[in-house]
């Protein structure tokens, strides 16, 4: 999981970098993908048990092993959900105001124009 | 429980759903006054409802709590309203009717559809990041306020409002990547993202666990930083906000404050004086970044040759000059820089109107700072520009001297304090030469004789504005009425913000009404959520 977000926040960031819109888009979507495997693991993942707190499963904490019911903690779900809704809509934003920049400016570069090369 | 602390959401929001509707039906024509009339009186409303709120805070002992479907502790969603959130929300309300007004009286409404839509959505989303008591809500609220934003930014599709927009939208997704990080983070070290537990556990959080939270509140403030343009992160504001409808502009002045108003928020609540391994985690980084800010803004004011990116970076300026008193964490400190940011927003705001007002009479040559046409009133448009100016620069008599006069008397007297004295008193000359500068060229260097005008509109025929009546001005010269006011209320108004920076600054009042005693101050039960709230 750690080599996997790093691998996609690495990819995300080269990409951010880059100067033509589409492959800035294709960056922040590796790293919206990096921050919800992020979120995941930092909600400390629990296979196979339900997401209901029960009588005694309070102390069911990180690290505790089966001194209680254990419980899977619905709110790194939600928040990855939430994260994904809404990342969504902003990719789409983001592509259609990249496409629009590209018909009223004619480039597809970051900065609305071909860099300037200068004469050697 | 009343249900006034939510009022500020649901207006906006249900307003910009009712402006849909209006749109469908008002297809055929005639849609368009009730439109208008609706949203003005929508933005009055929220104003009125500031004005309520404020004195409801001020009233109170203790932050109201609106709990979200009743759910108890930590658990739901709250809204807390305190003095801070009800003063930025009577702030909000203010901005954005100024600058709906002068977009309805400039007809920059009309260049495309949903404008007013829009602008109650930006509203709504600004009003829920500053009622929301939990990390991840202000995250949801920041995103509307962003995506309203976006659109905002790049409404009427000009070739410059697109080439910004795409450096704003892509700067500001990769913030909220960043947000998201530090809300993991920091759900990861403490289990919670309401902020009153989460002050809560950080205090007894053990030291093992130190770089996690640590590294999760610079990250917050990193992703506040951003949003508020101080140095290094502010490279998209002046020229966003140079390209941008000039009312929006103006709302945007209040945009730039909810970042501000996040960083005041959540490092003195959760990483303030009392947060154990994360005491005062921001103070070093805060206190440079403002005063460079600050600096850098100003040396950006005197070297831009057109008057919108110039209030463009006079408004970072006084972003750097309100978060150096914050960064000293010390309550007179706190109160005189909440007192500058309530002037900063007023005086930018009706700044950049006033640069639309006087733009858009000089045909070609726009808001250049080059020899150009009279405006056709220039006493009229002089006298607002020269109150704006003396607003801006924070010169005597207006409200901006007493802030900064607030802030170098509440400087402490080691080496900070000498550091806040020269900053902001070189930055204020420096801004003053900008200002005067740009006066004396836009309404003094002027042609006389029409035949020697390059842009004379009578012999070029180049489109030309209709001269500014008072009504057009009228929402400006609202605006700084309002900064006049300021000052004559300057007495009420600092008892307003001392009152909100005690408030601020010991924050038991505020934990004790958000969990209302369901959360333990245990740093054991880390991940769990602790027993006694749920039914």
């Amino acid at each position: 999981m750690t080599a996997a977000i790093g691998l996609l926040t690495a990819l995300g960031v080269y990409l951010l970098l880059r100067a033509r819109t589409f492959a800035v888009i294709l960056g922040l979507m590796m790293l919206s993908y990096a921050v919800n495997l992020f979120l995941l693991a930092m909600g400390r993942l629990r296979g196979s048990v339900p997401p209901v707190l029960t009588a005694g499963a309070e102390a069911a904490g990180a690290g505790a092993t089966g001194a209680a019911v254990p419980y899977a903690d619905p709110v790194p779900q939600a928040l990855i959900l939430t994260a994904i809704v809404i990342g969504f809509a902003m990719s789409a934003f983001v592509i259609v105001l990249a496409m629009r920049a590209r018909i009223a400016l004619g480039t597809d570069h970051v900065d609305g124009h071909e860099p300037v090369r200068r004469p050697r | 429980m009343s249900h006034l602390a939510i009022a500020p959401i649901l207006l906006p929001l249900l307003t910009a759903m009712l402006l849909v509707v209006l749109q469908a039906l008002g297809r055929a024509g005639g849609g368009r006054r009730r439109q208008r009339t609706l949203s003005v009186a929508s933005a009055a409303s929220f104003a009125a409802l500031g004005v309520l709120l404020v004195a409801r805070a001020d009233g109170a002992a203790a932050p109201e709590v609106y709990r979200v479907g009743a759910w108890p502790g930590p658990f739901g969603i709250v809204l807390v309203l305190d003095r801070l959130s009800a003063l930025m929300l009577l702030l909000t309300g203010l901005v954005a009717l100024g600058a709906m007004l002068h977009a309805v009286r400039q007809r920059s409404d009309q260049r495309a559809h949903y404008f007013h839509t829009l602008f109650h959505l930006q509203v709504a989303g600004i009003a829920g990041a500053f009622l929301t008591g939990d990390l991840f809500n202000l995250f949801v609220f920041f995103e509307l306020l962003l995506i309203a934003s976006y659109c905002l930014l790049v409404y009427g599709g000009t070739v410059a409002r697109i080439r910004s927009g795409l450096h704003y939208v892509v700067l500001n997704l990769v913030g909220s990547s960043l947000f998201l990080v530090a809300a993991g983070t920091l759900y990861g070290a403490t289990g919670t993202l309401n902020m009153a537990e989460l002050a809560v556990r950080t205090a007894a959080l053990p030291a093992a666990d130190a770089g996690l939270v640590r590294a999760g509140a610079l990250l917050l403030l990193v992703v506040f930083a951003l949003k508020a343009a101080v140095v290094p992160l502010h490279f998209w504001l002046p020229s966003t906000y140079a390209a941008v409808n000039p009312a929006v502009a103006a709302l945007f002045a209040i945009m730039t404050k909810v970042g501000v108003y996040g960083i005041v928020r959540v490092h003195t609540l959760a990483f303030g004086p009392d947060a154990g391994v994360a005491t005062l985690v921001a103070a070093p980084w805060l206190l440079p970044a403002a005063l460079v800010t600050l600096a850098l803004g100003a040396l950006g004011a005197l070297a831009s040759r057109r008057l919108r990116p110039m209030q463009g970076y006079l408004l970072v300026m006084s972003v750097g000059t309100m978060l150096a008193p914050v960064a000293l964490f010390d309550a007179s400190a706190l109160s005189a820089g909440l007192y500058y940011l309530v002037h900063s927003t007023l005086a930018s705001a009706a700044m950049f109107l006033v640069a639309d007002l006087v733009a858009r009479e000089r045909g070609g040559v726009d808001d250049e700072l080059v020899r150009g046409p009279a405006v056709a009133r220039p006493a009229l448009l002089g006298a607002i520009f020269f109150a704006g100016a003396v607003a801006v620069a924070g010169l005597p008599p207006l409200a901006g001297f007493v802030g900064k006069a607030l802030i170098l008397a509440a400087a402490p007297s080691d080496g900070r304090g000498w550091w806040l004295w020269a900053v902001t008193l070189g930055g204020s000359l420096v801004a003053l030469v900008a200002l005067a500068r740009a006066g004396s060229t836009l309404f003094w260097n002027t042609y006389r004789d029409r035949d020697d005008d390059p842009f004379d509109p009578v012999v070029h025929g180049a489109p030309t504005a209709a001269p500014a009546t008072a009504g057009m001005v009228a929402p400006a010269v609202g605006l700084l009425a309002l900064v006049v006011a300021l000052t004559a209320l300057a007495g009420p108004v600092t008892d307003y913000t001392t009152a909100t920076a005690a408030q601020l600054l010991a924050p038991q009042p505020y934990l004790d009404a958000v969990l209302d005693g369901a959360v333990p101050a245990d740093g054991g039960a880390r991940r769990a959520g602790a027993g006694g709230g749920a039914p």
